[in-house]
C-alpha cells in the first residue's frame, strides 16, 4: 500500500508514472498503426469497423475498470473513511466520464455507416446516456458547497447505486429487443486474426493510458485536499495567535 | 470507404484526451504551487 500511494502522490511525477506514460505513447502509435493501416476492412461495415478500436477500449475502460475503482472506492470510504479511498473514487470517476462521453461520440459515428442513423433510443445507447448523467452528476456533488465529510458521503452513496445501472448496461441488449450488437466478444466470436488483435491491443493501449491519466488525477485530488486542510490549519494558527494575546484596552477586536 | 466517419471519431478520442492531459498537468502544477513541500507526500 505504502508503495502505491507513494508512486500515486509523489511530489512531482515518479519514475513508475514516466515509465507508463512512454510505454502509453509507444502503444497508441502501435495501435494507430494497426487500426487505420495493417488491419483490413470489414466486408459489411468497410473502413467503419475501425471505429470500435476506439469504441470498444473506451467501453471497457468507463463501465468496467473505471466505475467500478470508483464504486469500490465509494464502499471502502464509507467502511473507513479514508482519504485515499475517498479521493481514488473521485479521480477514476472523472477519467470514466470522460470514456463514457467517448463510448457515446465514437457509437454515434460507428451507427450513422452501419445503422442509417447517428441515434436512436436503444436499451444500451439509453443506458450508457443514463450512466454519463449518473456519473456528472457524481462530479456535480463533488463541486457543491458542502462540508468536505458531508460531500464525500453523498457522492460515495450516488457512486455505489450508480452502480446498478451498469448491470442494465451490460445485459441490456440480452434483456430487451436492440438494434446494438450483443456482446462483442464470446466464445462464438467470428473475427479475423489481426482484427481480434487490433481490438485486444487497443484495449492495452487504452489501460495504459487510464493508468496514466488516474495516478495524475489522482496527484490532483491529493495536492487539492492538502491545499484546503493547509488553509484551514493557517486560519485555526492565526485563530490561536489571536487568542493568546488578547486585545489592548481601546483596540478594536 | 466511410473514412468521413473514421478520421472525426479518432481526432475527437485523441484530441479529447491530449487536451486532458495538458489540462491536467496544468491544474497540477498550479494546485502543487499551493501546497507546502513537506506537504505533497501521501504518507507524511
Amino acid at each position: 500500500m505504502s508503495a502505491l500511494t507513494n508512486t500515486l502522490v509523489g511530489p512531482s511525477s515518479s519514475k513508475v508514472s514516466r515509465v507508463v506514460g512512454i510505454m502509453a505513447i509507444i502503444a497508441t502509435v502501435f495501435m494507430l498503426l494497426l487500426a487505420l493501416v495493417w488491419s483490413p476492412p470489414e466486408i459489411d461495415q468497410a473502413d467503419a469497423v475501425r471505429l470500435f478500436y476506439v469504441h470498444v477500449p473506451s467501453a471497457v475502460i468507463a463501465l468496467y475498470v473505471a466505475f467500478t475503482i470508483t464504486l469500490i472506492g465509494s464502499i471502502q470510504y464509507l467502511r473507513k473513511r479514508s482519504v485515499f479511498w475517498d479521493l481514488l473514487a473521485h479521480a477514476s470517476t472523472e477519467i470514466g466520464v470522460l470514456f463514457c462521453a467517448l463510448v457515446l461520440v465514437t457509437g454515434m459515428l460507428w451507427g450513422k455507416p452501419t445503422w442509417g442513423v447517428y441515434w436512436q433510443w436503444d436499451p444500451r445507447l439509453t443506458s450508457t446516456t443514463v450512466t454519463f448523467v449518473l456519473y456528472t452528476g457524481y462530479l456535480a456533488i463533488r463541486r457543491m458547497d458542502l462540508d468536505p465529510a458531508v460531500r464525500s458521503k453523498r457522492a460515495a452513496i450516488l457512486g455505489i447505486v450508480s452502480f446498478a445501472n451498469l448491470i442494465i448496461v451490460r445485459y441490456s441488449v440480452e434483456w430487451w429487443r436492440s438494434i446494438h450488437q450483443s456482446a462483442t466478444f464470446g466464445l462464438d466470436t467470428q473475427l479475423d486474426d489481426l482484427m481480434l488483435f487490433t481490438v485486444f491491443w487497443a484495449v492495452v493501449t487504452f489501460l495504459l493510458i487510464f493508468t496514466w491519466l488516474l495516478i495524475h488525477r489522482f496527484r490532483l485530488a491529493w495536492f487539492e485536499h492538502q491545499a484546503s486542510t493547509s488553509s484551514l490549519d493557517d486560519a485555526i494558527a492565526a485563530r490561536r495567535a489571536e487568542r493568546s494575546h488578547p486585545p489592548l484596552a481601546g483596540e478594536s477586536v | 470507404m466511410h473514412w468521413e466517419f473514421v478520421i472525426p471519431g479518432y481526432l475527437i478520442v485523441f484530441g479529447s484526451l491530449a487536451t486532458y492531459v495538458v489540462l491536467l498537468l496544468g491544474r497540477i502544477r498550479a494546485m502543487a504551487q499551493r501546497v507546502p513541500e513537506n506537504k505533497r507526500s501521501f504518507l507524511e
